[in-house]
C-alpha cells in the first residue's frame, strides 16, 4: 500500500527561468494527487511558502529529488544551485535553460554592461539621467540591503555544479516527467549519472511523420509567414528552417504536429557535441547551388544564423558567447 | 616572443593531401606552422571540426579539397563549400575574424600552389595575431 511506503522528498527550483518549467510540473493535472501521495514537496517557490533558510537547515542529502529549472544568470541562481546540490541525492537539470542555457543564454550575445545600459538607461520608457544601476549592496537606516550580482555570462547548470540527469525541453513534456518521476519513486534502475533522461536518442527527422523525399535541394529559405504550409511536406523541403535534423525526439512533435517547424528545444542528438554546428552542417549541405555567389545569396535569407542554430544552446556551445 | 601561429589544415585524401605530399616529395620549402589532417573528402569536414580546432588552440583553420567538378565522390566539395560559407557567417557573428578560416581547392599536381597557400595563410594569421577563442570558450567561474 502507498501509505506504508516512505514518501520521497522532492524540491523544484527556478533559476533564470520564465516559470514555464514549474507550470509543466503542475500540468500533470489530477495526477498531482499521485505525486503528492508519493512525494513530499519540501521546497517549491512557485507554489509553496518555503524559504531559502528552510533549505539551509536541511541535512545534506535530505532531499531525494531536485528539479532545477532555469539557467545560472546571477549569484542567487548560483548559490541555490550549490545549496540544492549539497542537499539533494539526485539533482536534475530540468528544461532547456538548466540543460543547455536556453533562451536566457541568448544574452551571451551581449554583455552585462550593454544589457544594463539598455535596460536601465536606453529603453524608451526609462528616465535615468544619473545612470543609477542596480547595486549589490545598499545602505539604508535599517542596515544593508543586498541584491544578487548580475553576471556577465549565462551558464547552464552543469557549468556550476555536478548534475545527475538532464531532462531537455522548453518545457519538458509533462508525460516525460511522469515517466521519470515514476521510475524514481518505484526505485527502478536509473541510467548512469550524466545521462539525458525523458528524451529519445534519435533525431526528430527519423521519426517525423511529414513527407520527405531523398533529394532535398533548397534554392531559397523562407520565413514562416512567407509560405503557406501544405501541412504534410517536410518543412526543410518547403524552404522553412526546421531544427529537426539536429534535435532529439521526446517532445511528441508538439510543434510539428501544430504545423510549426522544430525550434530545437530538446537539444542535440547524442552524437552532436556542438548543437548548432550539427545543424549548420545539415542545412548548408542541402543548398542547391554550386557557385559561391549563388550560395551566398541563399544564405542571405538566414538573417541570424547564430541566434537560430543556437537558440537554446548558446552557453553550452563551443564558442559560448560573442567575443568582446 | 615572436608570435608563431598554430594552424590546422583539413585536406582531402584524393587531391589536396596528395598535393601537399607532392610539395614535400619535391622538397619545396614552406612555413612549418600548418598541422595537416587527412580526411576522406572535404565533404566530411563538419563545422564541428573547425570549431573544435579553435577550441583546442588553433589560430587559423585551412580547408582544402578537390577543384569543383573533380570530387572523387562527385559532390563532396560542394557540400564543403556551402558549409564553409555558412560557418564563416556564424564565426563573424560571434566576433571572430572570418579570415581565420580559409577554403582553397588544391589538386594532386598543385604542390607548388599548396606551399604558396601555406605561406600566405600563415602570413595572414601572423598579422591577425593570436586567436583568443579558446579563452572565451573556457567557462568562467
Amino acid at each position: 500500500m502507498a501509505e506504508k511506503k516512505p514518501k520521497i522528498k522532492m524540491a523544484v527550483y527556478w533559476g533564470s527561468a520564465c516559470g514555464g518549467c514549474c507550470v509543466s510540473v503542475l500540468d500533470v493535472h489530477e495526477a498531482l494527487f499521485d505525486v503528492v501521495a508519493a512525494a513530499d514537496l519540501v521546497f517549491w517557490p512557485i507554489a509553496l511558502d518555503t524559504k531559502y533558510q528552510d533549505v539551509e537547515e536541511m541535512a545534506d542529502g535530505y532531499i531525494d529529488l531536485t528539479l532545477y529549472n532555469g539557467a545560472v544568470r546571477n549569484s542567487e541562481n548560483e548559490r541555490l544551485a550549490k545549496l540544492l546540490r549539497q542537499k539533494s541525492k539526485i539533482l536534475v537539470a530540468y528544461g532547456s535553460c538548466a540543460h543547455l542555457g536556453g533562451i536566457p543564454g541568448l544574452a551571451n550575445f551581449s554583455t552585462k554592461e550593454r544589457i544594463f545600459e539598455r535596460v536601465y538607461h536606453d529603453t524608451e520608457s526609462t528616465v535615468n539621467p544619473e545612470r543609477v544601476y542596480p547595486q549589490t549592496e545598499y545602505e539604508v537606516a535599517e542596515g544593508i540591503l543586498d541584491l544578487p550580482e548580475f553576471y556577465n555570462d549565462v551558464r547552464a547548470l552543469a557549468d556550476v555544479v555536478d548534475v545527475d540527469y538532464f531532462m531537455p525541453g522548453c518545457p519538458p513534456q509533462t508525460a516525460r516527467l511522469v515517466e521519470v518521476f515514476t521510475a524514481i519513486v518505484t526505485g527502478a534502475e536509473l541510467p548512469p549519472p550524466g545521462s539525458v533522461i525523458g528524451a529519445g536518442d534519435k533525431a526528430q527527422c527519423d521519426e517525423c511523420s511529414r513527407k520527405k523525399s531523398e533529394n532535398k535541394g533548397i534554392k531559397k529559405f523562407y520565413r514562416p509567414w512567407e509560405v503557406i504550409d501544405d501541412g504534410e511536406t517536410c518543412f526543410l523541403e518547403q524552404g522553412l528552417l526546421c531544427m529537426g535534423p539536429a534535435t532529439r525526439t521526446g517532445c511528441d512533435f508538439r510543434c510539428i504536429e501544430g504545423n510549426a517547424p522544430c525550434r530545437g528545444c530538446y537539444g542535440p542528438t547524442p552524437d552532436a557535441v556542438d548543437p548548432g554546428a550539427k545543424m549548420m552542417s545539415a542545412v548548408a549541405s542541402v543548398i542547391d547551388e554550386k557557385d559561391p555567389a549563388a550560395i551566398d545569396k541563399v544564405l542571405d535569407d538566414l538573417v541570424d544564423p547564430a541566434g537560430y542554430f543556437y537558440r537554446y544552446s548558446l552557453p553550452s556551445s563551443f564558442i559560448r558567447r560573442t567575443m568582446s | 616572443m615572436e608570435f608563431n601561429p598554430k594552424i590546422m589544415a583539413f585536406l582531402c585524401k584524393w587531391c589536396s593531401y596528395t598535393g601537399a605530399d607532392l610539395a614535400g616529395t619535391s622538397r619545396m620549402e614552406y612555413m612549418p606552422n600548418v598541422h595537416a589532417i587527412r580526411v576522406m573528402c572535404s565533404g566530411r569536414i563538419e563545422p564541428t571540426f573547425v570549431l573544435k580546432a579553435f577550441k583546442q588552440g588553433a589560430d587559423g583553420v585551412l580547408i582544402c579539397g578537390c577543384h569543383p567538378g573533380d570530387c572523387h565522390y562527385q559532390e563532396g566539395n560542394y557540400k564543403c563549400l556551402r558549409r564553409f560559407h555558412l560557418l564563416k557567417r556564424y564565426i563573424k557573428q560571434m566576433g571572430i575574424e572570418p579570415e581565420r578560416i580559409k577554403l582553397e581547392w588544391i589538386s594532386a599536381s598543385e604542390g607548388k600552389q599548396y606551399a604558396e597557400l601555406v605561406n600566405s595563410f600563415t602570413q595572414t594569421i601572423t598579422e591577425l595575431g593570436p586567436c583568443h577563442i579558446s579563452e572565451t570558450m573556457e567557462v568562467l567561474t
